[in-house]
């Protein structure tokens, strides 16, 4: 196998990435490869730093989920303090987290994924966008806007600031939760909680029109991980990590993220800046494929049993009804992400009932009683860790982030080798329609590189068909 | 400013504009009593002048060369130009060397929204550097039990240094090397927690203008400094505020 075709820039991602399709004698698709091709440099240039300044500082990662790395963050500089964080701490922790959860999701669903949903994967590309879908459909759109705002200011009533908010610090968050925010919040819930529901409604009602790509957008057994309640409840930031397979079985149950290094493997890759993290105990020699799982909405929704809210249970019990209790298909992700902005909102809405959000003290204060500590949560693209180790000063001596779209790697590169055998059998079949589901299949991930590789920017797109010689046979690039 | 005859009686001109100076009184003194803005950085009210950050330039009738506003004292019949577009160009070309010589990133600083240096930025439009980033490799020191010393943030402008040796008397702060190797020290270049001299009073970090200096557990924009309390203390010192008695200086 040789041959490569590239996919570069792959747009409408957060980041830059490419991809190649490697093609064997007979001219098929021998292999699609997701390639990262920035890099970050965090867990390198944060040794030296303070503990304390490690939540803002891995949060200008991206600034689209600075919240979840203030959160992993924050959890890590906890353990290295060895404090539990007070109460309305945890509430107010956990308030931000669902705010970032519904702006992230909406984020790639209106603005990324929706112009292929609605509009059509084989549509002009000069309007297969954001704007030519706020010319088609503007009150679609302006639902989104509206969504998305919602989670930002959320985020803004913990963090202060909808983007690199200083509010959530070691030992709890910065500040008491006030009547004025929550009045704010409530103010906004019946409207979200309507917008969130026909969106539902609105994917509901096309999903007939993907059954094709339902098929063939990354359907493959795999591990899912996530954080799940022991009851099998839907977590997104407390407690301990669930792995089950494709059948549903529950293959590890309650692991404490601290322990991550034990079930979780890290491999590097020669043409990507993205590492590969894979499940150890079915990995047996250098190929982590065999160990591969999936994180994120989709992984979420497997693992439990329920999400514990009223409407986004029974849209989960339609989504199951149809396509069985594991949804394996990438495709799903857009569903998985859609329930989830249906319960985080609900979620956000018991929230302000609870009296203990307003309480304080709201800050656990205490110097360095560990010399190692791991924070994770639920980012909205899936699990992510922080791996903090300091000297007896409280200086980083060493950092490893495991990011959501690291875990995805090696079901994304599957996912567009299925979706490029699919479509693609030779270098006449480079059609714009099939470059776009190959790039579809990667946004249905909702891929984070600025997060993953620790780099700038948004993600066009490079693909390479390439022969078995290693000649480019042909090369189409979006910008 | 601490001594000062009972009347003004110097005729100085700044920016078009005639006034009266005391006797002694430094071209900033004067522009500060009538409210014309300078800006500074290492001068801070209560210590002792250091006229080293040269971003209090301004420029005399006669005299084509830029003078520290903070050591220049009046004379008679001076004419002060505080602002044109040299003094402000070589203003703001000192503020990008200090981001140059530095590693000043706002972002995730303790300091960011209450900094000096930040400030000046603003001030003088620094929205990039002409100059290329030196990126020195820089220590942090976080031995003492309540302090942090964040040498990449430092801009040496000593009024940690002079502020422990005027007004705490220890004297722990010092500068060691020299140019660009130019760093702060404590002792004789020992970890701030091994200093058998500090006496924990935190003035220092209170003075210091940048996130240099902070209380450990800060977060980002958490550090907010207090400098003017040493003009607090120098005046209750020279007045004898504290012990009953009032010294007419």
């Amino acid at each position: 196998m040789h041959d490569i075709h590239v996919i570069d820039p792959v747009t409408r991602i957060e980041g830059h990435a490419k991809i190649t399709l490697h093609l064997d004698d007979g001219g098929s698709i021998a292999d699609a490869r997701f390639h990262v091709t920035e890099f970050r440099g965090f867990e390198e240039f944060c040794r030296g730093r303070p503990l304390d300044e490690m939540p803002a500082l891995t949060a200008r990662t991206c600034g689209i989920c600075p919240v979840s790395h203030l959160l992993a963050g924050a959890k890590a500089t906890d353990a290295l303090c060895a404090v539990r964080i007070p109460p309305p701490a945890v509430l107010q922790r956990r308030l931000a987290n669902l705010g970032q959860i519904v702006q992230s999701h909406v984020l790639s669903f209106f603005h990324l994924s929706a112009p292929d949903l609605l509009l059509g994967m084989e549509s002009d590309p000069a309007v297969r966008n954001v704007f030519g879908l706020m010319a088609a459909e503007p009150e679609i759109v302006r639902r989104g806007i509206r969504l998305r705002q919602f989670g930002q200011e959320v985020i803004a009533s913990v963090a202060f600031d909808k983007i690199h908010g200083g509010g959530i610090v070691t030992g709890g968050v910065a500040e008491p939760f006030t009547t004025a925010k929550r009045d704010a919040v409530v103010g906004w819930l019946d409207e979200v909680h309507a917008s969130a529901l026909a969106t539902w409604d609105l994917l509901w009602s096309v999903t007939d029109q993907f059954a094709d790509e339902i098929a063939i957008f990354g359907d493959f057994d795999s591990l899912y991980l996530s954080h799940c309640l022991p009851d099998g409840t839907w977590e997104h930031i407390d407690g301990n990590l669930r792995i089950t397979g494709a059948d549903g079985q529950i293959v590890v149950d309650q692991f404490d993220p601290a322990d991550y290094l034990e079930l979780l493997g890290e491999s590097g890759k020669t043409d990507s800046y993205l590492k590969a993290p894979y499940y150890k105990p079915y990995v047996d020699g250098d190929d982590p494929r065999p160990g591969m799982y999936r994180v994120g909405p989709l992984a979420r929704i497997n693992n439990a049993e329920r999400f514990g809210t009223p409407e986004a249970d029974a849209r989960l019990a339609l989504l199951r009804e149809r396509f069985g209790r594991t949804a394996t298909s990438a495709f799903l992700y857009h569903h998985a992400r859609v329930l989830e902005v249906i319960a985080s909102i609900e979620r956000i809405a018991a929230l302000m009932d609870d009296p203990e959000l307003l309480t304080w003290p709201v800050r656990a204060d205490a110097g360095v009683n560990a010399l190692r500590g791991v924070g994770a949560s639920e980012a909205p693209r899936g699990t992510l860790f922080h791996d903090y180790s300091v000297d007896r000063q409280g200086l980083i001596t060493g950092v490893n982030l495991v990011i959501a779209t690291g875990q995805n790697d090696l079901a994304i590169n599957r996912t567009i080798t299925d979706i490029a055998r699919a479509y693609v059998h030779g270098p006449d079949d480079l059609t714009d329609g099939a470059l776009n589901r190959i790039e579809a299949g990667v946004r249905a991930y909702d891929p984070c590189l600025s997060c993953s590789t620790h780099a700038v920017g948004q993600m066009p797109m490079v693909v390479e068909l390439v022969a078995p010689d290693g000649e480019v046979i042909a090369h189409r690039r979006r910008d | 400013m601490s001594r000062r005859a009972s009347r003004p009686s110097l005729p100085v001109t700044i920016d078009g504009e005639e006034y009266l100076a005391y006797e002694g009184e430094t071209i900033l003194d004067l522009a500060r009593r009538v409210g014309v803005r300078i800006p500074t950085l290492c001068q801070l009210d209560g210590l002792s002048v250091f006229g080293g950050c040269r971003l209090c330039v301004v420029q005399t009738e006669g005299d084509h060369r830029l003078k520290p506003a903070c050591a220049t004292e009046v004379t008679g019949d001076l004419e002060v130009t505080t602002s044109t577009h040299e003094i402000r160009e070589h203003r703001r070309r000192i503020v990008e060397l200090l981001f140059a010589e530095g590693n000043h990133i706002c972002a995730f600083c303790v300091s960011t929204g209450h900094c000096e240096l930040q400030d000046l930025a603003t001030e003088h439009n620094v929205d990039h550097i002409h100059y290329d980033y030196e990126y020195p490799r820089n220590t942090v020191d976080a031995s003492h039990p309540k302090y942090l010393l964040d040498r990449d943030r430092c801009v040496l402008c000593t009024r940690c240094v002079r502020v422990c040796d005027e007004f705490e008397g220890a004297h722990v702060w010092d500068i060691a090397q020299r140019g660009s190797e130019s760093r702060i020290v404590a002792g004789l270049d020992i970890p701030w927690g091994e200093s058998e001299s500090c006496t924990w009073c935190g003035k220092c970090v209170l003075v210091c203008p940048t996130g240099a200096l902070s209380f450990k557990g800060r977060s980002t924009g958490e550090m907010v400094h207090d400098p003017e309390v040493i003009a607090f203390l120098s005046r209750a010192r020279r007045e004898g505020e504290w012990v009953g008695r009032k010294e007419q200086v």
